[in-house]
């Protein structure tokens, strides 16, 4: 039988449905599809697939426990390299990773890795979790600052080699960004929650409402704790900095979706955080979360959601399968226009930006086409509300209270060595976003996991 | 979950609570505030720490009920728990010996200011205060104050209690007869703007201590933030504490309206379904 040229479609909730209410967009393989799908796979020996995941996970060997309709096993497979597949095969940039490298690609399109990694991780979701044994434990403490990707792979990978765990999470909801920022609409939160469930299910303690720089510092950590993780992601927003930014309606991407989805003020006034939404609303950015905040601001009932991007599609940083759903439900895409300033009312509302047309110039340093201004091409678009998700950086407060903790002064993100997370300060490690600016879940997980063998490393030997 | 220990109405809409919290109890410093979260629904809301007694593992706070979240609070007694509390946030003051200083306190603002003063006297300044409210019985914290403070002017909208007038009355008296080093303002906003644009002419350093609205209270969010000297602060990472002199107020006084309707709708709700939404809640 040839090889099918395409991917295994995956069911979606029609667009007409789907942005009148907040449940997934993607609906998951049916048995039936991800048997079609894993069929696909060509089990290359050199599997190049691998190396496009910042985990390793052995791609053709889950899949091919697929095939064999073995599915207990393929999901232990997995999990060997990852905790949380249920979010990454939900939200992982397949394109740019594991997908990217499929042998597959030469004809057609690449194997749906994500679609049946979340499809075997679904299954085992329905079915129970097992709990691997623990088999040996020592008498060691590990204190992990924040409760996201990083922070949860590197609590889990110590707690199953036999390491005691804390977690220290500022919110009052373990799980970082998976939590406050990816929408329920792409990773439903009860899956997040069973997540979590599995890594205390390992021993893992979490307590929550605890801003470690404020309720406890890092030294005073190193006092009863034999090792600290700080995996706090890069959670201060940004703003442009432009006039108008504090009126009334101007929301970073962080407020807004954390009202929306920490305090779920979406279900407003049943639950008691407002959120305000415009007729139109103008969403200042390129990557998945402008893509998230668009579709949010969308569900929640706005007129019109409108992206402004100074670059053009071929620049958007965001998933691929975001930019293609944001179009289907209707998100309107204003390239090459950048924000010069916003006007307000009287009452200190927003009504209006100012936009400055743009052309693209040579590469930059991030190997993208610089966006040029050109002049007097300025224009006023009317609107009632923004988003900003031009991007965020680490939090200062671990900083300002950890002197001798080296962070880049640019950046504002804590240095360490990349093959084992130690930080300039000793017994303390550090990795995800907190290192490495806004990255994804996955290579936060990936940082975690090399964190954790050498926190081990560190407190039990080789 | 964090217990109520005791709990006191020291003025119309205006209570105290003292909450059990070891860990924030240890380390709040003046200036430093929690925010909370009483149940599952609720919203998360910033207040100052008016006080702590290590010994007790408490903290208290003092607040106005003006909504639903800090009316439902209201209803809390001694032994009820709220859900979540986190802290203590924000920059402490900077508490140093300036000589002499005085403190201005208005409405609850007075709870906040206490802890301060009290600090800024063990360092051995020479602590004003000038406090009001809109009748006598507004006007809190009265005894602590006068105790820890050698000079203290109280002032009454009404005249019921010390002098009747604004607070900035006295104020204005004390910088044109006397050497003042520094101030601290704390109140209700427009209260901060009028003592700041005062004490600018005579050009005392003033403190103010800002109050608007917030999500995470870390610095995630940005919805604190302010126009302090045409830049922007974050005010629970960067303040509470900013001076004076340089904060746009009137920014502020816009932006805390930024929910009206919203929270209008909601505090109607509550009301007509009080009694329900706390059982279910207390559940
Ligand atoms: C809206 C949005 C959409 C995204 N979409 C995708 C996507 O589709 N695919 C993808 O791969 N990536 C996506 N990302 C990026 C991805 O979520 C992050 O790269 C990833 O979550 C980083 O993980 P982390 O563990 O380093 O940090 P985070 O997930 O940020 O977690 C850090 C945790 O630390 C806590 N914390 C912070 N400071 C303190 C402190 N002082 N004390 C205690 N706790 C603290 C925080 O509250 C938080 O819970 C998205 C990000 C956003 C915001
Ligand atoms: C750092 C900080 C410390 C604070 N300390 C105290 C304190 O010690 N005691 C105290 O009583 N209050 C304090 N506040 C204010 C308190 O947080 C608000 O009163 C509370 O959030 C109102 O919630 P609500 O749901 O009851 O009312 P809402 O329904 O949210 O609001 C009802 C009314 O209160 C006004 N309001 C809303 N939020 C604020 C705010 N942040 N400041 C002033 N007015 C507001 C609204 O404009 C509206 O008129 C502090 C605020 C900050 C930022
Ligand atoms: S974790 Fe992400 S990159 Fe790795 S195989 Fe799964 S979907 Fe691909
Ligand atoms: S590269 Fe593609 S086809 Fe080859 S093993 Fe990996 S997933 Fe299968
Ligand atoms: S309250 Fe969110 S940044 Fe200050």
């Amino acid at each position: 039988m040839p090889v099918l040229k395409n991917k295994t479609p995956i069911p979606e909730q029609p667009v007409e449905e789907r942005i009148k209410n907040f449940e997934e967009v993607a609906l998951g393989y049916t048995e039936e599809q991800a048997l079609i799908e894993a069929n696909r796979c060509l089990q290359c020996k050199d599997a190049p697939c691998i190396k496009g995941c910042p985990v390793n996970i052995d791609i053709p060997t889950f899949i091919n426990l697929i095939r064999e309709k073995r599915y207990d096993e393929a999901i232990k497979k997995i999990k060997e390299s990852n905790n949380l597949p249920a979010t990454t095969g939900r939200v992982c940039p397949q394109e740019t990773q594991c997908e990217a490298y499929c042998t597959l690609k030469k004809i057609g399109e690449p194997v749906a890795i994500g679609r049946l990694e979340r499809f075997v991780a679904d299954y085992e979701i329905n079915r129970g979790y097992d709990i691997p044994k623990i088999m040996k434990k020592y008498n060691k403490k590990v204190a992990v600052v924040g409760s996201g990707p990083a922070g949860l792979t590197v609590a889990g990978d110590l707690a199953r080699m036999g390491i005691n765990v804390t977690i220290f999470e500022a919110f009052h909801e373990p799980g970082g960004v998976l939590i406050y920022g990816i929408p329920e609409f792409r990773l439903p939160k009860r899956i997040v929650r069973t997540e979590v469930e599995y890594i205390k299910s390992l021993g893992v303690e979490i307590v929550t409402n605890i801003v470690v720089g404020r309720s406890i510092t890092i030294d005073e950590l190193l006092k009863e704790y034999d090792a600290v993780f700080i995996g706090t992601g890069a959670g201060a927003p940004q703003f442009l900095n432009i006039p108008g930014e504090n009126l009334i309606g101007i929301y970073s991407a962080n407020e807004f979706l954390t009202r929306v989805n920490l305090m779920k003020a979406y279900k407003f006034p049943e639950y008691d955080t407002p959120v305000k939404i415009g007729k139109i609303v103008g969403v200042i950015g390129g990557g998945n979360v402008a893509m998230d905040a668009a579709r949010t601001a969308l569900r929640l009932g706005a007129k019109e959601v409108h992206i402004i991007y100074r670059r053009t599609e071929q620049e958007m940083p965001a998933r691929y399968e975001e930019i293609i759903h944001a179009k289907e439900e209707g998100i309107k895409f204003n390239f090459l226009v950048s924000p010069v300033r916003f006007l307000g009312d009287i009452e200190g509302r927003v009504i209006g930006i100012e936009l400055q047309k743009m052309t693209l110039g040579e590469p930059d340093e991030s190997g993208r086409r610089k966006p040029l201004p050109i002049p007097n091409s300025n224009f006023v678009f009317s609107l009632d509300m923004v988003i900003v998700a031009i991007g965020t950086v680490p939090n200062p407060l671990i900083k300002m209270t950890t002197p001798d903790l080296l962070v880049d002064n640019r950046s504002g993100v804590i240095l360490i060595d990349k093959n084992t997370g130690k930080t300039s300060k000793e017994k303390v490690f550090a990795g995800g976003d907190v290192t490495s600016g806004s990255a994804t879940v996955i290579n936060a997980m990936g940082a975690g996991k090399i964190a954790a063998k050498n926190i081990f490393k560190l407190l039990v030997g080789e | 979950m964090f217990k109520i220990i005791e709990k006191k109405a020291l003025a119309p809409k205006v209570k105290l609570i003292k909450i059990k919290a070891p860990l924030i109890s240890k380390k709040a410093l003046p200036g430093q505030f929690v925010v909370l979260r009483i149940y599952e629904k609720g919203e998360r809301i910033p207040l100052t720490i008016a006080d702590k007694d290590p010994s007790e593992e408490s903290i208290t706070i003092v607040f106005q009920e003006v909504g639903k979240t800090t009316k439902l609070l209201g209803k809390l007694d001694t032994g009820d728990s709220i859900l979540d509390l986190v802290g203590p946030l924000g920059n402490p003051s900077e508490i140093e010996k300036y000589n002499v200083v005085i403190g201005v306190g208005g409405g609850v603002g007075i709870a906040a200011l206490y802890p301060i003063l009290k600090a800024l006297k063990e360092k051995g300044n020479y602590v004003i205060s000038v406090i009001g409210g809109r009748s006598a019985e507004y006007v809190i914290f009265r005894e602590e104050i006068e105790k820890i403070c050698d000079e203290t002017y109280i002032t009454t909208d009404d005249g019921s209690l010390g002098r009747k007038g604004l607070v900035t009355d006295v104020l204005k008296e004390l910088l044109e007869t006397r050497n003042i080093n520094r101030i601290w303002a704390i109140g209700p906003t427009i209260m901060m703007k009028v003592v700041s644009d005062l004490t600018k002419s005579y050009n005392v350093p003033t403190i103010v201590s800002l109050n608007p609205i917030m999500v995470d209270g870390t610095g995630m969010c940005g919805g604190c933030r302010v126009n302090v000297g045409g830049k922007i602060k974050f005010t629970c990472i960067d303040g509470p504490e900013f001076d004076g002199h340089l904060v746009d107020f009137d920014e502020l006084l816009l932006r805390l309206k930024s929910y009206r309707e919203e929270e209008k709708l909601s505090l109607k709700l509550f009301e007509e379904s009080e009694g329900e939404e706390i059982a279910s809640f207390e559940e």
